[in-house]
């Protein structure tokens, strides 16, 4: 391939929940939930979260900052310090076990073709931060929740990472660092990630819902379907 | 030999009282009636299959070709032996089950366990294909071996799994040799090969059906492909040299064992038979059948059409089947195949014909996207000669085909982007190959697809392109004729031509209304002997 005349830095932007793992931040906190030291805190937590779940999952469909904003009223009371110490078992017990056997492969091959691999994920970042690590990424961005004299108040500090969000994220992040858009690289499986798609050169589509799909399909996205 | 009483003359020229040709379009039928004096070449008779296939396989697992012990000479309890396999890709249409694939390896394996060969593997020779589906394999090997191998035992090989690739060494021309691992560490490989074309098979099999990119780069490339006069003659392709080279090498390297099988022509079944005859020998009840499918054909979506088509098999029998090592079973194998295809032909033409059809050998259960309609034309069909083109140099090539701008995104997905993004710059097969070839052929995307769905490698594209290089310089023009947008053929870098008629006319009108005129009545295909 001939020297290309650009010479600014590419990347390979991935969303995480669903697209690099199996599971997704729900399933992350019912662990936690369960897992609460304190027995009435469990069963409080994971009844409640189980109560809800439908209303989360018409509140994804509809709009996932609504989700992340009801969602994350779930984190109300927990301390700074224990967060981060959870944020890393939450990581080994539940993300490690559910990465997809090709996520490693697709990162992988990113790396030696000399892309810098991003994390953008509505996720917290207690918990996507070893994930960045282990997968040997560069860098990531994620939701960090608010926290008051040492205990998160259940409140996601702004801006929120979500859906058409990711791609104006990805778009300041590109110029600030450098990065050349059009030779990047974008992975998701959401037809709510489809602005983070749009934003890069070469969008691919992973385990992709209906909505991602049929934009993908019409678009001619490449596919991709990992296990 | 032909397996009718009468001698039979593949090669006619029309007069005035000739019935109409009818031509592959894609999904459909067109028929023209061309002019008086115009040569057209139809395929052989289907030479008489072999009836015991059994006998004659284990006849030449026993008396193998070359310095090579049996096959049962060979075995051992506690070896270790593994089968490759050739994919979907040969034959075309897919044979009637069983495939001949699944004859010969029920054969062999029971022969491994009779001689207490348990650690056998089996594996599918994809090269950079796209892995078949887990229905396609067991419709290929039959569900008895099916349900007992796969997928532990019975497999698609993995280009891409650098763990499971490993190099074997160089050629004396630098070449690369990548091969399957489980292959190179065997005590025994066994290549189970279909000889639908002389330029498969031989050397081929493992050179190219094994390796991955690494090995494959150095003979799938335009300088490569332009010294071939003509793929499917092995002694004057430079392509198959190279393959060679690397077949050589593996040879010193492994102990392998080449199973070939060479079957007849006989692409339709009884019933449809007649669409493979001469159109003037037809019966009156060939005819209405012909015309009858013609219309029922255009009354259906295209989706349907091409349903209907990739589900009806051929009806290929075998011929010849012979085993031992790689040249002297190849040699065998090439003289059935040039009994069977080859017919003699007085002369090149100015302007030769032919229909393109729905299906080549990378659009099986698929899409004959516009790439691929290229490469048969000046891939395939333009190669299906010995000695010279039938294609004068400088001549015009017509061909039949709408010309849809359609893929499929699971199997051809890096296309898409090929047909978008590159030829709108170049149509250079260097260019081509230099400016994208390895960004395509690593781009992290396509490699997955390649590896966990059912995509062709990235750089399979440009393969395609650069598989139409010697056709493309040979001749002066190509004229499609029903393309039914402007794009694509303007893409492709050929005219274009709402009728038969009017494609002729633009003909004459660059060589003169005294040319020669051939249409070559594939399929069944027909490999031109030019003199």
């Amino acid at each position: 391939m001939e020297p290309h005349s650009d010479t600014r830095r590419t990347a390979a932007f991935y969303d995480v929940d669903g697209t690099l793992i199996r599971t997704n931040v729900v399933h992350a906190y019912a662990y936690y939930a369960i897992n609460s030291p304190a027995m009435g805190d469990k069963i409080g937590k994971t009844a409640g979260l189980l109560a809800s779940l439908p209303l989360y999952w018409i509140a994804d469909k509809f709009d996932r900052r609504v989700f992340n904003e009801a969602f994350y009223k779930n984190y109300a009371g927990f301390s700074e310090d224990r967060l981060v110490l959870i944020g890393e078992e939450i990581f080994e017990k539940v993300i490690k076990p559910n990465i997809f056997k090709g996520a490693h492969s697709l990162v992988e091959r990113s790396k030696r073709q000399g892309h810098d691999q991003i994390l953008v994920t509505g996720a917290l970042d207690v918990i996507t931060k070893p994930l960045a690590d282990f997968l040997g990424c560069k860098d990531f961005v994620a939701n960090r929740l608010e926290i008051k004299d040492g205990k998160a108040t259940g409140r996601l500090l702004k801006p929120m990472i979500a859906g058409a969000n990711k791609a104006l994220w990805v778009r300041r992040y590109a110029e600030e660092h450098g990065y050349d858009l059009d030779r990047s690289f974008a992975y998701a499986d959401s037809g709510s990630d489809i602005p983070l798609l749009s934003v890069v050169g070469n969008p691919c589509a992973i385990n992709p819902d209906f909505k991602m799909r049929t934009t993908a399909r019409a678009y001619d996205w490449p596919v991709l379907n990992l296990d | 030999m032909s397996d009718s009483s009468k001698p039979y003359n593949p090669v006619r020229y029309l007069t005035e009282d000739s019935r109409p040709l009818y031509l592959h379009y894609g999904e459909d039928f067109l028929t023209h009636k061309f002019p008086a004096g115009t040569r057209v070449v139809y395929a052989n008779k289907p030479m008489k299959p072999i009836d015991n296939q059994g006998a004659a396989i284990r006849y030449a697992l026993n008396h193998p070709e070359g310095d090579v012990k049996p096959l049962y000479a060979q075995l051992k309890p506690g070896m270790k032996v593994t089968i490759a396999i050739d994919d979907i890709s040969v034959p075309l249409p897919p044979m009637k089950t069983p495939d001949i694939r699944q004859k010969v390896l029920e054969i062999v394996l029971q022969m491994l366990a009779d001689h207490g060969v348990e650690d056998v593997e089996m594996v599918v020779a994809l090269a950079l294909h796209r892995r078949m589906t887990g229905p396609e394999i067991k419709r290929m090997v039959g569900p008895e071996i099916f349900n007992e191998y796969y997928p532990e035992r019975l497999y698609n090989m993995d280009a891409e799994d650098e763990d499971n690739m490993v190099f074997l060494g160089e050629t004396d021309h630098g070449e690369k040799v990548q091969i399957v691992r489980r292959a190179a560490e065997s005590d025994l490989l066994i290549y189970v090969n279909v000889n639908y074309v002389p330029m498969n098979g031989g050397f081929k099999s493992i050179g190219t059906g094994l390796s991955g990119y690494q090995s494959i780069q150095y003979h799938h490339n335009p300088q490569t492909i332009l010294k071939s006069d003509s793929y499917m003659d092995p002694k004057n392709s430079a392509l198959y040299s190279s393959n060679e080279r690397m077949g050589r090498m593996i040879n010193e390297k492994l102990n392998v064992f080449h199973i070939e099988t060479a079957l007849n022509n006989k692409m339709y079944d009884d019933q449809l038979q007649f669409l493979a005859d001469p159109e003037d020998d037809w019966s009156t009840a060939d005819e209405l059948k012909f015309k009858s499918m013609q219309w029922t054909l255009k009354q259906l979506p295209r989706a349907a059409k091409r349903n209907f088509f990739h589900k009806v098999p051929a009806d290929y029998g075998l011929v010849g089947v012979f085993a031992g090592a790689t040249e002297a079973v190849h040699e065998k194998t090439l003289e059935k195949c040039w009994q069977q295809h080859a017919v003699p032909v007085e002369g090149q033409s100015d302007v030769v014909v032919w229909g393109i059809p729905f299906e080549s050998p990378y659009n099986v259960n698929s899409i004959m996207n516009p790439l691929l309609v290229r490469v048969m034309a000046l891939g395939y069909f333009f190669n299906m000669y010995r000695g010279k083109p039938i294609v004068k140099k400088g001549g015009t090539l017509i061909i039949t085909h709408p010309c849809y701008d359609q893929f499929d995104p699971d199997h051809h997905p890096s296309y898409i982007e090929f047909f978008n993004r590159c030829l709108p710059e170049t149509r250079c097969s260097k260019t081509l190959g230099k400016r994208w070839e390895k960004e395509f052929a690593e781009n992290p995307n396509y490699i997955e697809m390649f590896r966990r769905g059912n995509a062709y490698h990235g750089v399979h594209p440009f393969y395609m392109w650069y598989w139409a290089e010697n056709g493309q310089h040979h001749v002066g023009r190509v004229i499609v004729v029903g393309a039914e947008n402007d794009h694509v053929p303007a893409r492709m870098g050929w005219l274009s031509a709402k009728t038969m008629d009017e494609a002729l006319e633009m003909a004459a009108e660059h060589h003169g209304s005294d040319h020669d005129l051939t249409v070559m009545h594939h399929p069944p295909f027909v490999i031109a002997d030019v003199r």
